[in-house]
Formats: structure tokens, sequence, C-alpha cells
């Protein structure tokens, strides 16, 4: 695939809930090994526009492509097999799993064995499956320095390690296309600049292409290749991160008006730049 | 700190993924449960025919209550109607054996995937429906169920039962406790091993991971209904295969047997036990086939005091199973399994806390 094809293509996406438009006629292409940044205010439709990508709510108009490959009808969990996968905004771990164990659902696409064969372990090569996947699943936990939770119950970690433990997840699934979530809300500094690494090497040393729905402005333009703005389900700019900062309609987006509707969906804490 | 990363004995240093991925935490609980079963292999050489019968009935019932673990406890299903399965199990077996002269030794596994098709048949509503919607459908699965126990002559006898013919194999028959005692122990060491390796693999991984979060479950390309309809699958294959060792033990089955009392007592086993916890499932059953035993000990010993307190053994019986499960349900909801895991983090840090 060459640098400049686009890999996922959204094209006049409108989703609604009852009289709600979460999104009206968006538009737009992520291009092979780029990281994009969706922003906007709270309840503009970012996580919805997300949640259209990987499966969860089915627009009722236009069409995504991956790769050229129309996905739109297809169910979530075989989206993951063409190499989507995501994180949530609210972590949406298996909280009674170990950190492990968690991260080797991840590879679930991955792996072969069903009932019978995992029930027969020693005989029918799932152990050796295994051991293959927890060794690249080794590499993950370290590459995200978790190595000293890997055991720990997800449920009982902290906020800032179980949005890892999420990101190591959603990378177990060896994806060609990893959508973030909101993955720095509600960290400290010091937890940000950690993620941005982590992001920021996921994009250019595994190859990752990223779209990132993020609040903190810092980050998302010294990040983000492109970045696109929604507000109120439309998209009202996008471009270069410098070209979106001198936007006067971005601007307006953010300070202007007063747009304090109430919002079907519950942005977390965003700092709003 | 979490139990499960400060337990592990110190100079246990692991330098392969495979000595991390066992089943029993280190060699040495593995020796032990070895031992433990060897030391079972005896047990028939000493035991009395009452220890013995009531081990036969922790095996054929811990089998299918470990089947409606994985329904309830591994993938977070509800279902109400686990006896029926157990009885459809009995009913296969003998009917396969009788009717079409299949031996024993066969029947019994056939049985469990006669019955693994009922399940699968019952759980297509799990795959559209959760939490209590899907226990009145399973409820009124066991009642479809027991009122064809009732009516189907051809297979189950209707009211007037099924024989069921002893386990034989190279002609030699399993009819005494001492010998069906080894019939049953061979299932209970199978179908455990099967499900501890099952857990640790990708379709047990993937049972829990629907359990605790279905909607990122199906994100990481777990199909959810499918996920949901095999776990009602695999959980009526044991209770199948519980039931058909039932059956060959008593030698002879009875529609009235299987009852929503008994699926309501499956369903005790498991929450006593530990739900989601494997070894909780063998503990929590022997705790619910030792109980109505220990209450008529009991009262026994007061009956000299209290001469009538024998006639509402019945009662009595049935009042401690509910209590039990009360009892349980308050003090220690995560069931006998985790009562074990905390007495044994209290032995290993006392005199600290944690």
């Amino acid at each position: 695939m060459g640098e400049n094809t686009a890999l996922l293509q959204v094209e006049n996406i409108s989703l609604s809930f009852g009289g709600v438009k979460a999104l009206q006629g968006v538009s737009f292409d992520v291009k092979s090994g780029e990281l994009f940044s969706i922003i906007g205010p709270n309840g503009a439709g970012k996580t919805s526009m997300l949640n259209c990508i990987s499966g969860r709510y089915h627009p009722q108009q236009g069409e995504i492509r991956f790769r050229e490959q129309p996905i739109t009808k297809l169910k979530p969990n075989q989206r993951c097999n063409l190499g989507i996968g995501r994180t949530f905004q609210n972590l949406a771990l298996f909280n009674h799993m170990s950190v492990l164990d968690n991260i080797m659902v991840g590879r679930h696409h991955l792996l072969k064995n069903n009932f019978l064969t995992g029930g027969l372990y020693w005989f029918t090569g799932a152990r050796r499956e295994e051991l293959e996947h927890r060794q690249q699943v080794e590499e993950i936990i370290d590459f995200l320095e978790i190595a000293h939770i890997r055991k720990a119950q997800a449920g009982t970690l902290s906020y800032g390690l179980r949005k890892r433990v999420e990101l190591a997840r959603a990378v177990a699934l060896k994806p060609d296309l990893i959508l973030l979530d909101e993955p720095m809300a509600g960290m400290n500094h010091e937890e940000k600049e950690d993620m941005a690494r982590y992001i920021i090497d996921l994009n250019e040393e595994w190859g990752m292409t990223v779209v990132m729905i993020e609040h903190d402005m810092g980050v998302v333009m010294d990040l983000s290749h492109r970045v696109m703005v929604l507000d109120f389900g439309q998209r009202i700019a996008a471009g270069l991160p410098d070209e979106i900062m001198d936007n006067p309609l971005v601007k307006k987006a953010y300070l202007g008006e007063e747009d304090e509707q109430p919002s079907e969906e519950s942005a977390g804490v965003g700092e709003v730049a | 700190m979490s139990l499960g990363s400060s337990m592990r004995p110190c100079g246990d240093f692991r330098t392969k993924y495979a000595s991390d991925m066992t089943i029993f935490a280190t060699p040495v609980t593995r020796y032990l449960a070895v031992a433990f079963i060897i030391a079972l292999l005896f047990v028939p050489l000493v035991g009395s025919p009452y220890v013995l019968n009531l081990m036969i009935q922790i095996g054929y019932y811990g089998i299918a209550a470990l089947g409606l673990n994985l329904v309830v406890g591994f993938t977070g299903q509800i279902s109400l109607g686990h006896s029926a399965f157990f009885g459809f199990g009995a009913f296969a077996s003998a009917w396969l054996n009788n009717s079409l002269g299949i031996p024993v030794f066969f029947a019994i596994p056939l049985a469990g995937c006669l019955t693994m098709l009922a399940g699968l048949l019952v759980g297509i509503p799990a795959g559209r429906i959760k939490g209590l919607y899907l226990a009145i459908a399973t409820l009124a699965s066991q009642f479809i169920l027991e009122d064809f126990f009732a009516r189907a002559n051809w297979f189950t006898g209707g009211s007037s039962g099924a024989m069921a013919e002893y386990f034989t194999l190279f002609g030699y028959a399993f009819d005494t406790d001492q010998s069906y005692f080894y019939v049953v122990l061979f299932y209970v060491v199978l179908m455990f091993t099967f499900t501890s390796n099952l857990i640790r693999s990708r379709d047990g991984r993937a049972l829990i991971a629907v359990r605790d979060h279905y909607l990122s479950a199906e994100i990481m390309g777990i199909n959810l209904t499918w996920y949901r309809v095999m776990s009602f699958g695999i959980s009526a294959l044991y209770a199948g295969i519980g039931g058909a060792l039932f059956g060959h033990y008593l030698g002879f089955v009875s529609a009235e047997g299987f009852t929503i009392i008994l699926s309501i007592q499956f369903l005790a086993m498991i929450i006593i036990g530990g739900l989601g916890s494997i070894y909780g499932t063998i503990l929590g059953t022997i705790f619910m086939v030792l109980l109505p035993e220990l209450m008529e000990w009991s009262t026994g010993l007061f009956s000299g005091m209290m001469p009538d307190l024998v006639q509402s053994l019945a009662y009595i019986k049935e009042m401690a199973i509910g209590l039990a499960i009360i009892l349980f349900l308050i003090f220690e909801p995560e069931g006998l399994a985790h009562r074990w895991k905390r007495i044994k983090a209290y032995w290993k840090l006392y005199p600290f806390s944690y």
C-alpha cells in the first residue's frame, strides 16, 4: 500500500437517535500511516463517529470503506479481522481477568483453537499457540511498561494503568488502524507525556495508522498530522494542525457560542484549551 | 495488592512462559493434586458403601454443576433449567443403550452430545436476551423438557421410567459402588481437566470476556451470539454426562427426579462453591451433598431429647439448604473458593495482614 492511499474513507455519514442528529453528512479520509485527530466540543459527535467506524453504531446514511472495501454493514467482531482496533473513552476492560488475560483476549481473532481443541490443550497445539502469542503479548507489555502488573486483576488497577492496559489490548489485535477515544482523559501531566510517546511509537515504529479523539489541544496539535473538527455533528474544519488553530469557525465553536446544550454523549473531563 | 500476584512462594522464579501458564500455581500444588487423586483410587478398598455412595453423588453432580458454572459463572448468563439437561442425559444414555444397543461405554459420551444439541436449542434465545428474560426462557425450557420426559414414551418410557444397564467394559460389569466409583472418578478428572484447559485457552477467555464487558468483547472480535449459545451447549454437555453417570449408577431413570428443585440445587452448588471457579464447583457440590447428611446426623443426635424432630427431618433439610444459600450470599458471596484463598493467604502472610 502506497504512502498516500486512503486507508479509511468515510463518506457522507449521517447518524441520528430519534430526533437527535449525532452526525450529519460527515466525510473524511485517513491515509495509511497517518496520525489523525478528531476534536470538537462535548457532544459534537466524535465518539459517535468512532462507534460508526468500529461498528457499534450503524449509520443511517453514508458509507465507510476500509482499504476500499465497504465495511458499513459488517458486525463489530468482523471488523477486527480486517485490522481495526480501538480503545474506549470510559474504561472497558474485563475487570475480573488478569491484565495478561485481558491482552490475550485481544489476540482472539488471531488464535485458531476452539472449545474442543482448547480443552484438549496439550494434544491439539493449543498450548503451542498460547505460548507463541504469549511471546508477542509480552512484547506489547514491555513496550507499554506494564510488566509489573501483568498478573494483577484489571479491575483493581489505577485509572492511568487501566488506560494503558486498554491500549495494550487494542495493540494486541494487531490492527492497521487503531482508534483511540480520549487516550489521555483524566491523566496527570507525566502520564500524558508517556501516553503521547506510546502513540507516536505505535504510529512510527509499529506502523499503525491512528485515529485519535482528544481534548488536550497541546497534545493534539503536537502529535497529529491532520486534524478534523466536529461541532453539532457536522464537520466544520479539517486540515493541518496549524490551519485548524487559525480557523475562525473552530475558534467560534470552542470559545464563542454558548453551546451548553445537554448532549447524549457525556464526555469526561475535557480540557478545552 | 491482588491475591494472585502476591501469593507466589519466594524463590519461585520462572524463566519460561510455559511455566507461567500451568493449571496449578506451583509444582507443589500440582503434586498434591495428583497425590490426592491417587489417594482417591484407594477409597473403594477401604471406604464404606455409604461413603462411596456420597462420593459418587459428588462426582456426577459435580460434573453437572461444573457445566452450570460455565454458563452462569464464566459466561455470566442465567440458567434455571439445568436439571432438565441432567435428566435428558440420563434418559438419552439409557435410550441409546436400550433401543439402539450402543454399549454404555459409548452411550455416556454420546448422551452428552445429544444433550448438547438440546442445550444449543434452548440456548438460542440466549443469543438475543439477557438477565431476567433469559431466566424465564430457561425456566420454560425446564418445564417443556419435564413434560417431554413424562410423555415421550419411546424415549423415556413415560411415567414408568427407563431401565439403565450397568456400565460394562470388556465384559466386566461395574455394578458395585466400589467399581463404579472409578468410572465416575475418571469422568470427574477428565471433565475438570478439560475445563481448566478450556478456561486458559482462547474460547474460555472469550466466555469470560463476554461476561465482564460484552461491548468491548465484541470489538475484540468475539462473536457474542456464538459464545452465548455455545456456552449453553457446553453446559448441557456436562449436565448430560453427569446425568448419564447418574442413570447408570441407579439403574433406573424416572421423570420425577429432574424438577426445578434440582436446578435450584445446582445453582446453590455453584453459588456456595464460587461462581467462575473450577475447584469452587467441587467444593460447593461437596457442601450441598453433605449438608443433608449432616442435618440427618445432627437431628439423630437430638432425637433422644426431642423425638418429634425426626418426623420433621425433611423440612429441616430443605430449610437448611435455603439457609445455607442465604448465609453464603450475605457473608461470602464469592463462595468457598474465595474463602479458601483467604485462608491460604492468612497462613502464608501471618502475622501480617497483607
